[in-house]
């Protein structure tokens, strides 16, 4: 057997108390109720052949391979479909049931090109296995009659998609690639075509190919596949990877488990872990697939310096440039204190990483100047959760979501932006659970084939406080609270007062309907089905937390799902979608200016003198900036050198020309990243950085799942991140004390409580850990707040709605919103270097068909789209999915500048910045905007690189 | 990606989906009303249907390929479905078929240049009339080709 391929067990794990005890080929096995003979067999290591069989897909019972025969039964069974009974008796190895396995096998092989030589499956290919299992020597049909094979017969390759073909001569029409579409991933793609001798596989219908179907290349039907049918490109080109090494995506926060598959120092193919907790076997087309970043031409490996940013950059030795970047940071801090310089830390790099930027910030800086990117993104979630429940964190493991009767989703867009975690909750929704989605845009969980949300809220970007008070206030006033869970869990004088406030007329969606732009019915109707529903989900994203209020709606979350009960048990919860692999852990690695690691506020002298004594050094304790506080402190002299790790600030925040105003004012600016991005224009020092396939370290998914990240590539620039961050502090007087990343693991661990029982042992051994892990749950902690909320009692919080000061008017009527597309990530830096792109090339800008219609824009028009703060060009997509009033674009692409337009507005506790409302004026134009033509005129600049100086 | 809205036909698809309640369980209905009324189902009517009830273009494709019946293309103004059962076989219906075929010049499955499309069928139930034909809706018992062609020529009329 291949020993790239992880052990299929034919049929699905099921998941019940009621054990079954059966004897297969004499020997006794025990089993959950339900589980099928071949499941039951295979755990005995008894593998019964099959075809159409495999452990991530419902049993189908098609290819007659896996007969058995039972004893008391008549006939020869299928494995697959028959369940165990108590007492069973089963035979799988008979003369009898080989001659019959025989002879299926050799129809199969009838109809199937014997070209197995020179086939790309040759070594890692089912069907050459069966054939094998069952000692097919012979086909007595010939090979002459009627087939799918023969030259003039033969369909042709589909290479329609960019990472995988489909070759239907090879198909032995199994179904298992429709089963994957419909089952694991949910989207429906692919389908059965004619039938008898005429079937055959179909992406769409008969005009379309696999990229112009409704495919959206998860792979899942590639990793099904069988036989050679459906095969990743990189394995036609390359063969069969014959080396594997496990480790953790490095896109969104769903942070799935991989095994990179290579052969030598070429990765071959990513293969999703069914062993991974967060995605048992599923991935996307970013995490399968958009992995040849790490290697694309654009990376820099070298370290380079320049004196100004107007110079061309100096490649230079890594002694040079740490040298160099610690010369400048020091004079910055002698001139000026350390409070003059500081660091931001990025949430796509490890833990270990993250901490040691932290450490060099509050040790070899000696400020509290150290922010992370989560700033832009989840701080209300840390603020909002934290001063409710007692802890910055979503409560559930994501396989919570399979015991939901009603999911609430709000302002986020899962199929898009958390595929994996997505088809979990799809899949959820076709068992017969209900969401209720809050968004201003027609999103794919909306309505999207087997998909129909009990109810949209459709709201005008802005009014989720409203939305959700006007939830509280139908629970509170039709009697649907938890009465019981509030008396036991909840302080009770909090929630008496917020109860008050909540039952105002004020609150009630009849007064608020004009306000959310949604008639009060259809605002009753969603909060029922939450409020009624026996479990009730709520999942968020960044259209909760970047606004004026998204600490305020955080808050207002969680009292929701306190007033129902609806916290401490699987099934239920409050749970952000963190956008970026390592938000949570960037957050719990105490990369705030106010908090050390685990939360602890850095004015807690307890939590203080424990690090200031490991550390040896005094911290201050006052809490440092926050990114936006550094660049106005920049702006206005007082802030002159800062330290970025793998975040694009000038293309990521809000108001970009404030962003490069304040960039262009520090004495110096280092950056380490991949490649020369935005930021990188205005910078003195870059450090290049490592890919995730280089880096050795943790990652901590949006479920708190701390899972390894391991190098499966030797680094690309000869020195792992945290490595070359321990050493610029050390040029600037201050010793880490770490030899591997497992030091600095030991160091977390021994410095915050819930991460106490991790360790990157620990993490090899049992594949993952969900924090905390400590005394009280040595095994980690996948539901939070059972039993007792981590701060004690639940803490109601008054959650007033405050319209934003960002408003329409007659200049600028409409309201710009943002998002993300499937194919791309974030700003792109990594998917726009990949073949990804060609699903999504440009950013376009959606636009109601009523507001196209007035300002003469069709689908395809150049628009330019003017804000309060800036301008910038797009192409319009005309479209109802966004309401009338409100446009919505993507951010992938740095030429687009939607943060050119984006404002300073901020949420009231944590500055997160309010991304999700712009109010903008659109027209058709045809010339790019002043920025864009600066900003080309500077992506040139940016990308000189002078000579090495001769020594 | 999406495909377009069938030339013309869109507003019709959406009218019978919507009169079957826009029910993934009515998609065989849908068809037949969809054929009844252009006497094919053009491919962009796909479409239509799956946004209407809900279901993937792959579903609805899949469903529509497995049933011969569905037409992709407008047929001939007359449809001729000859039976080639065992009851039809034994009262000469393979020399029938390959007769009528050759008096208008098509293959079977094909339409002939007066507009006359001749269909294989299997058992129209009118076996005791052996051979048995389906002329658009007119059932046909002890066919000869004359007694077809008058069929033919009565339905075209």
């Amino acid at each position: 057997m291949n020993k790239i391929r992880q052990k299929d067990f034919g049929t699905p794990k099921k998941e019940t108390e009621k054990l079954i005890t059966l004897t297969i080929d004499g020997v006794e096995v025990t089993v959950p109720e339900g589980s099928s003979v071949m499941r039951a067999a295979a755990e005995v290591e008894r593998p019964i052949p099959k075809l159409c069989a495999t452990d991530t897909l419902e049993p189908f019972g098609s290819c007659r391979l896996c007969l058995v025969e039972i004893e008391g039964m008549k006939g020869t069974p299928a494995s697959c479909t028959t369940p165990v009974r108590d007492g069973m008796v089963v035979h799988t190895e008979t003369a009898r049931l080989e001659k019959l396995r025989r002879g299926v096998m050799e129809l199969y092989i009838s109809d199937h090109p014997l070209d197995c030589l020179t086939c790309s499956a040759n070594g890692d290919c089912e069907l050459q296995d069966m054939a094998g299992t069952v000692g097919l020597r012979d086909v007595r049909y010939g090979m002459e009659g009627e087939n799918h094979f023969a030259p003039d017969v033969r369909d042709p390759v589909d290479n329609s998609t960019p990472y995988f073909q489909f070759d239907p001569s090879k198909c032995i029409a199994c179904s298992r690639c429709i089963r994957a579409c419909e089952e694991t991933q949910g989207t429906f793609a692919l389908t059965m075509e004619g039938r008898g001798f005429e079937s055959k596989i179909s992406a769409g219908t008969l005009s379309d190919d696999f990229f112009s179907s409704e495919c959206v290349s998860c792979g899942a039907c590639v990793a099904a596949c069988p036989t050679a049918t459906l095969e990743e490109t990189a394995i036609v080109k390359h063969g069969v990877p014959n080396r594997v090494v496990e480790t953790t995506c490095a896109y969104c926060g769903v942070g799935c488990s991989f095994q990179a598959e290579l052969k030598g120092n070429e990765v071959i193919r990513m293969t999703p872990s069914k062993q991974g907790g967060a995605n048992e076997g599923h991935s996307c087309v970013k995490g399968r697939f958009a992995f040849g970043y790490a290697t694309h031409k654009d990376r820099i490996t070298t370290p380079m310096i320049r004196n100004a940013i107007t110079d061309p950059w100096r490649p230079v030795s890594w002694d040079e440039a740490i040298q160099f970047a610690a010369d400048k940071f020091s004079a910055i801090k002698a001139r000026h204190g350390a409070t003059a310089i500081g660091g931001i830390t990025s949430s796509r790099c490890t833990n270990e990483e993250v901490f040691a930027v932290q450490k060099m910030v509050r040790g070899a800086f000696g400020s509290n100047n150290v922010d992370t990117c989560a700033r832009v993104c989840h701080s209300p979630t840390g603020y909002g959760l934290k001063t409710t429940f007692g802890t910055s964190a979503g409560t559930q493991t994501f396989k919570s979501v399979e015991k939901a009767d009603t999911i609430l989703l709000i302002g986020a867009n899962p199929t898009d932006a958390h595929p994996v975690f997505a088809s979990r909750m799809k899949r959820r929704l076709r068992e017969g659970a209900q969401i209720v989605v809050v968004d201003p845009r027609r999103i794919d969980l909306v309505r999207s084939p087997h998909v129909e949300a009990a109810q949209h809220i459709p709201l005008q970007p802005g009014t989720n406080v409203a939305v959700m008070n006007a939830f509280a206030h139908v629970i509170v006033t039709e009697g649907l609270a938890d009465d019981t869970f509030i008396a036991e869990r909840c302080e009770d004088k909090d929630f008496e007062r917020w109860k008050a406030f909540i039952a105002e007329e004020r609150n009630s969606p009849e007064a608020l309907a004009e306000t959310i732009g949604v008639d009060a019915e259809t605002i009753r109707a969603a909060a029922r089905a939450y409020g009624s529903a026996p479990n009730g989900a709520i999942y968020y994203g960044l259209g909760v937390t970047e606004h004026s209020q998204g600490s305020t709606m955080v808050m207002a979350m969680a009292n929701l799902a306190m007033l129902t009960g609806n916290i401490g048990r699987e099934g239920v919860g409050v749970n952000p979608l963190r956008g970026q692999n390592n938000v949570q852990g960037s957050c719990d690695m105490g990369s705030f200016p106010h908090e050390l690691s685990g939360y602890r506020h850095i004015s807690d002298d307890g939590a203080r003198q424990l690090f200031e004594s490991d550390w040896g050094v005094a911290l201050n304790d006052e809490p440092g900036l926050r990114i936006p506080n550094m660049f106005s402190a920049a702006i206005d002299g007082s802030f002159l050198g800062l330290f970025v790790q793998g975040e694009d600030i000038a293309q990521s925040d809000p108001n970009t020309q404030h962003v490069t105003e304040a960039l262009s004012s520090l004495e110096c600016l280092v950056v380490q990243d991949l490649f020369l991005n935005e930021t990188a224009a205005f910078a003195h020092v870059f450090l290049p950085g490592t890919s995730f396939l280089e880096k050795d370290g943790t990652f901590t998914n949006a479920e708190r799942r701390i899972n390894r990240v391991r190098p499966v590539l030797p680094e690309a620039n000869g020195l792992s991140e945290w490595e070359t961050v321990a050493r610029l502090a050390r040029a600037m007087g201050y010793e880490m004390g770490w030899e591997t990343a497992a030091d600095i693991m030991d160091e977390i661990a021994r410095l915050t409580p819930t991460f106490k029982g991790v360790s990157f042992e620990r993490l090899d051994r049992d594949g993952s850990l969900q924090w905390p892990v400590n005394d009280a749950a040595p095994d980690g902690t996948p539901i939070m707040h059972v039993g007792g909320f981590v701060r004690g009692k639940g803490r109601f919080m008054i959650t007033e709605y405050v319209p934003t000061e960002e408003r329409a008017n007659r200049r600028y009527p409409l309201i710009l919103t943002t998002g993300r597309i499937l194919s791309q990530y974030n700003v792109g830096a990594q998917t726009r270097r990949t073949e990804n792109s060609r699903w999504h090339d440009e950013d376009t800008l959606e636009i109601h068909p009523h507001d196209a219609e007035t300002r003469g824009i069709r689908t395809g028009t150049r628009v330019s789209v003017q804000s309060r703060m800036g301008a910038t060009t797009l192409t319009a997509l005309v479209t109802d999915r966004v309401p009338q009033g409100v446009i919505y674009t993507t951010f992938h692409h740095p030429e687009s500048g939607a943060n050119v337009i984006t404002t300073d507005y901020s949420d009231w506790a944590t500055n997160c910045p309010e991304y999700k409302v712009t109010a903008v004026e659109v027209r058709p134009a045809n010339e790019p905007s002043r920025w864009q033509e600066d900003h080309e005129r500077r992506r040139e600049d940016n990308y000189v690189v002078g000579l090495p100086a001769a020594e | 990606m999406t495909g377009s809205t069938a030339e013309g036909h869109g507003d019709m698809v959406k009218a019978i989906c919507q009169r079957h309640g826009n029910d993934p369980a009515s998609l065989i209905e849908i068809f037949h009303d969809i054929q009844a009324e252009l006497g094919f189902i053009p491919e962009p009517a796909l479409t239509d249907i799956a946004q209407a009830i809900n279901r993937s273009r792959a579903e609805v494709h899949g469903v529509m390929s497995f049933y011969h019946d569905f037409r992709r293309q407008p047929g001939g103004t007359v449809t001729v479905k000859l039976c080639r059962a065992e009851a039809c076989q034994s009262m000469g219906a393979l020399e029938l078929i390959e007769k009528v075929c050759a008096r208008h010049g098509v293959t079977l499955g094909g339409t002939s240049a007066g507009g006359v499309t001749i269909e294989p069928v299997y058992c129209l139930g009118n076996c005791a009339l052996s051979p048995a034909a389906l002329v658009n809706d007119r059932l046909v018992g002890r066919v000869t080709p004359d007694r077809l062609d008058k069929a033919i020529t009565e339905a075209a009329s």
